[in-house]
């Protein structure tokens, strides 16, 4: 690790103020950020601890919407149960440490291709909310730890609208435990949508052939015989694109088998 | 006494009190005035010519003290290989130098070329990012096949990529060619026994003092066996004479074989804590654990097994390249010959057995001993060909195995590949094993994963190991460099109390738990008034280490000879107390006694005779009461077991989940039995880990794809199954005073290739013809074998 200070302002405001710094940095739970600061692989000047940060923190729910801080923890996600999906995949992030510090927030910001929230963000058409606008989900993602968030910007709240069915089913890359593939499905009086996770060299995407099948017919078996191209998915040494395509289609399958 | 804590008492582990409290004293944890840090520059590249390092800006940093490059150890000597192998044609092995910091050219990814000495950690890895060196890539040399038909090579001295082509037992092969030719049916499989990355949980970490008032040095460092890490430093790398240095290895947490052999950085931080005068410690962090730690295992094989019409075994012939890596590290050379092609006759009267190992220099991390050391790659050949073998003919798998276990009647059997096997009962572990696993229900079991869309398969696995290594005069004749044996003082205190010292290092096999119950036994005393001693080579006799599951069958032997000669001794001391003679003298729960008389002292009143020797027969007697024994096997031991397991195979995936594992061991004697069980659990755990999860990777440059354990996969609690594990079908060893053959190694032995039988077993039930997958058997290769099949 390299020598940096670090800054723990109180509201937003502050946050941004510190930030404005060059060579300045968020740093959330710091289950990514501090692991790539100990293999000095980053080098940031100054860290700004959003965790004193009490506007970014807690959950609430209003008019089928649950609203959720960008500073707010795994572990309470997990323990809210409003959106059951959403608190089922918190619960099966990481291990204790992680869930314990790690936020919703520093996960969308870092938008790693193997994370869980980016699907739950996208399938269910969640906001983006930061410090100077909000972001639909959709425009939000732009590629393997690329987001639409500018320099210094900050998620301060996650707006997810309630579904009425959903499930997320996490295919564990089996060293890491992130998703190897990991699909959400959720259904709302508007049709399906289908975010996939783990697989692909562009991060996490749509799949609109399945939401078209699943919004006529929302069973498994509306799946049968759909599948996923093998172009531009994940090889690694876990898996082939192939398998992950294959992975796609059944995780698929699972989770709405599990929608609840 | 000691009815609660002798021999066969399952007495709770009195280590773990400081493990599970947090109070052990690890390398790492121990500071000393004045200390500095070393840290390496290691290199990013597989294999590189060093044009030049240039410290000059490194040496101006902040905090820093010194600079080291190889150029500054090219006087001093290698580390050396600890066992001669000649090849078949009689030629030695290939025997390149390794270096303390690589030099001229840089062989692996992680091979250290330089290294600095400054006030903190951080100042050195500020000026280790500041050492300007040039070093030219060249195209890294990884796959055997490939590096055996290389023209480049990673020692240019030697001009070939092969150690050693070795030939057991060369007279046989003759013979078991033409079995093979004439044989009514051959099976032949083509298998990888997979590198695994040791990953202890304590990273090694050395810490190097020099006192230039008496140049002495003392060297802590995390070591398996500290005599002969100074016996290497002294005689072969720098020349420091033995008796002007101290090796100390405290606690240390696990070695699984990775910290038996003497490393480069202890050599480095001797040196520079002389040539600065202060104190120098070196921890390596993760990454370096997984680029520099001997790795284990790699193995790529070509076996076949010939049988008659009745399925009786004529024959196995297996080819085998063995990585070895970049350098020869200490027993490398050792454990894919001796420690395993002796082993290829497994559990079976097989009369004919050839082996040809040839071991292959590539750019990559060392390969060494790894819990089972060669034994494991033995036993994975042999146990997966026969299943393959009992599918083709269409027999049972155990019927088969049976059909050619050597019968109890046979002891001592002359293996085909040359050992002497001294006792065991094959059918008997066999038995016990389908009657613990329930077999007869496991029809019924299968139904019910059926039920849930799951495969599910049974396989069985039966082994031999040689343990108890070594006896010297058969390993000098094979070629090792070092004598096999272990050596033990029993000091009995003045106050009564003893201090047992041992060659056997303890670093998570209960050895201050195990070797005081054999001393209370023998001395009818309470166990908690014995504590061992290990891993100061300035308080221990001498001591070979521990690995090979030895420390019992050789250093409890030692101990064993030790006492004896203390009761003896003592037994003279209460003859003269009691005014009788030595004969006459029995010892009985800690009291001498005159034999058929009230007569009697305390074994606490001896110790104080000897010590404070008034009216003493000193012209017969010496004072004190502290006795040596060096012990040398007369044999190995041979433990053996019968495995099976029962997996679930998830077909729509290819994820395999372990449900059942059953373990049933002859390990001769037990002298706590709670500890063989948990030496069990691990061996198992590391077993199923590589069997199903540990996925050493490098890619075609030699970078290591898998250096972290975001990419490793290490076996965790939930990938494993509660186990079954069950010593009952002990038959003692009959060479050692104790009885007793060796429990470390067993468990990493026996399952993988019960694992693997097992899936097969799934698959082949699911009607996919799927004969062999290679480990580990990730979902994705499991997922892939379906396709294909
Ligand atoms: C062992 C382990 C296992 C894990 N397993 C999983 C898993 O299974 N699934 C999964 O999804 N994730 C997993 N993670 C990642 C975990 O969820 C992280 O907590 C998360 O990715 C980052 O969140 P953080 O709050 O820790 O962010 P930090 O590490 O603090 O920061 C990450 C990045 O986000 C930026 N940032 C942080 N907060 C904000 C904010 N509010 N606004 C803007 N930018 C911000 C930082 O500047 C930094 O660039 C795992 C991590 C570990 C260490």
């Amino acid at each position: 690790m390299y020598a940096f200070d670090i800054e723990r302002p109180a509201t937003v405001a502050e946050a941004v103020a510190a930030l404005s710094n060059e060579d300045a940095q968020a740093l959330g739970g710091g289950q990514t950020l501090i692991p790539t600061l100990k293999q000095r692989l980053a080098s940031p000047e100054k860290l700004v601890s959003l965790t004193g940060v009490a506007e970014m923190k807690g959950i609430s729910s209003a008019g089928g919407v649950l609203t959720i801080g960008g500073g707010t923890t795994h572990d309470d996600v997990a323990a809210d149960g409003s959106y059951k999906a959403l608190s089922e995949l918190a619960v099966n992030i990481g291990d204790p440490a992680v869930r314990s510090r790690g936020t919703i927030g520093g996960s969308l910001a870092n938008n790693d291709p193997s994370a869980c929230y980016p699907a739950a963000a996208l399938a269910s058409g969640a906001t983006i909310v930061t410090n100077t606008r909000e972001i639909a989900a959709d425009d939000y993602f732009v590629g393997l730890f690329e987001t639409a968030l500018d320099e210094g910007e900050i998620i301060t709240a996650v707006k997810f609208p309630i579904p009425e069915k959903a499930n997320y089913q996490k295919f564990v890359q089996p060293a890491s435990r992130f998703a190897l593939v990991g699909v959400f499905v959720a259904k709302t009086a508007d049709g399906v949508r289908v975010a996939v996770t783990g697989a692909s060299n562009e991060g996490v995407h749509r799949w609109t052939a399945a939401e078209d099948a699943l919004s006529k017919d929302f069973s498994a078996g509306a799946l049968e015989g759909l599948s996923v191209s093998a172009d531009d998915l994940i090889a690694d040494l876990h898996g082939s694109a192939e398998y992950r395509a294959h992975l796609v289609a059944v995780m698929t399958k699972r989770a709405v088998a599990a929608a609840s | 006494m000691p009815k609660d804590g002798g021999i066969g008492a399952s007495t709770v582990r009195r280590e773990d009190v400081r493990f599970l409290t947090g109070t052990g004293q690890y390398c790492d944890d121990m500071n000393m005035f004045g200390q500095t840090a070393a840290v390496f520059a290691r290199s990013t590249v597989a294999n590189g010519v060093i044009k030049s390092i240039d410290t000059s800006a490194a040496e101006a940093m902040p905090g820093v003290l010194a600079v080291f490059t190889g150029e500054d150890f090219v006087e001093v000597g290698g580390n050396p290989a600890g066992w001669l192998i000649n090849s078949r044609d009689g030629e030695p092995m290939k025997e390149p130098k390794r270096p303390v910091l690589a030099h001229g050219k840089v062989r692996h990814v992680g091979d250290a070329y330089a290294a600095v000495i400054a006030e903190t950690v951080e100042q050195a890895k500020d000026a280790v990012e500041a050492i300007e060196a040039d070093i030219e890539e060249l195209p890294a040399i990884v796959n055997m096949k490939d590096a055996l038909a290389a023209d480049h090579y990673v020692h240019d001295e030697i001009g070939t990529n092969q150690c050693f082509d070795w030939g057991w037992i060369e007279d046989n092969r003759a013979a078991t060619d033409a079995a093979i030719k004439g044989a009514h049916h051959v099976t032949t499989l083509e298998l990888v026994n997979n590198r695994l990355v040791p990953n202890a949980m304590e990273p090694r970490c050395s810490m190097a003092q020099y006192n230039r008032a008496n140049d002495e040095y003392v060297l802590h460092t995390t070591s398996q066996n500290p005599h002969l890490t100074r016996l290497l430093i002294s005689a072969f790398v720098l020349g420091i004479p033995e008796n002007k240095l101290t090796v100390i290895a405290p606690d240390v947490g696990g070695g699984f074989g990775s910290k038996i052999y003497h490393y480069g950085e202890e050599a480095l931080v001797l040196a520079a804590a002389k040539k600065i005068g202060r104190p120098v410690k070196w921890t390596a962090d993760r990454t370096e654990a997984f680029l520099t730690d001997a790795h284990g295992r790699d193995h790529v094989t070509k076996i076949e097994l010939a049988m008659d019409k009745d399925g009786n075994f004529l024959a196995f012939r297996t080819e085998t390249m063995a990585n070895v890596g970049a350098y020869l590290s200490n027993f490398s050379t050792a454990t894919p010959t001796f420690l395993h092609g002796t082993l290829m006759a497994g559990n079976y009267t097989v009369p004919n057995i050839y082996v040809n190992v040839k071991a292959v220099f590539t750019n990559t991390a060392p390969v060494d001993a790894y819990r089972g050391a060669g034994r494991p790659e033995a036993t994975f050949s042999l146990e997966r060909v026969i299943d393959k073998a009992a599918r083709e003919i269409g027999m049972d798998p155990i019927a088969l195995r049976r059909k050619n276990f050597i019968k109890p009647d046979q002891y001592p059997f002359a293996s085909a590949a040359g050992l002497e096997y001294d006792s065991g009962n094959y059918d008997a572990l066999m038995d016990q094993m389908e009657k613990v696993a329930d077999m007869a229900g496991f029809e019924a079991r299968r139904k019910a994963s059926e039920k849930k869309g799951k495969l599910r398969g049974f396989g069985v696995n039966a082994y031999i190991e040689a343990c108890g290594i070594a006896p010297s005069n058969l390993v000098g004749v094979l070629g090792s460099r070092v004598g096999l044996y272990d050596a033990a003082t029993v000091r009995v205190n003045a106050t009564g109390n003893l201090s047992v010292m041992v060659g056997a290092h303890s670093h998570g096999q209960g050895h201050e738990t195990a070797f005081p119950q054999v001393v209370a036994e023998m001395l009818g005393i309470d166990p908690q008034s014995i504590d061992i001693v290990h891993g100061d080579t300035s308080k221990i006799p001498f001591g070979m280490g521990t690995y090979g599951s030895r420390s019992l069958a050789v250093c409890g032997s030692a101990v064993v000879r030790a006492t004896e000669k203390i009761i003896n001794k003592a037994k003279k001391i209460a003859a003269h107390m009691l005014e009788a003679s030595d004969g006459d003298i029995e010892l009985k729960d800690g009291v001498f006694s005159v034999a058929g008389t009230d007569k009697s002292v305390t074994f606490g009143e001896v110790a104080l005779k000897a010590y404070i020797p008034h009216e003493f027969p000193l012209e017969d007697i010496e004072p004190g009461l502290e006795e040596t024994a060096f012990y040398d096997p007369a044999n190995f031991t041979y433990p053996s077991g019968a495995y099976c397991c029962e997996v679930e195979v998830d077909p729509e995936t290819g994820k395999v989940s372990v449900e059942s594992m059953t373990a049933v061991d002859d390990f001769g004697n037990v002298i706590n039995p709670m500890i063989v069980t948990g030496q069990v659990h691990g061996g198992l755990g590391q077993g199923i880990g590589q069997a199903l999860l540990e996925n050493t990777t490098y890619d075609e440059n030699g970078q290591l794809l898998s250096a972290s354990y975001m990419d490793y996969v290490m076996p965790r609690a939930d990938d494993l199954p509660f186990y079954t594990v069950d010593h009952s079908q002990g038959n003692a060893c009959t060479h050692n005073p104790l009885g007793v053959k060796g429990c470390g190694e067993a468990g990493a032995i026996g399952s993988p290739p019960t694992v693997v039988n097992a899936v097969i077993d799934a698959l082949q039930s699911g009607g996919k013809n799927v004969t062999h997958i290679d480990m580990p058997m990730t979902p994705h290769r499991v997922w892939s074998a379906m396709q294909n099949a």
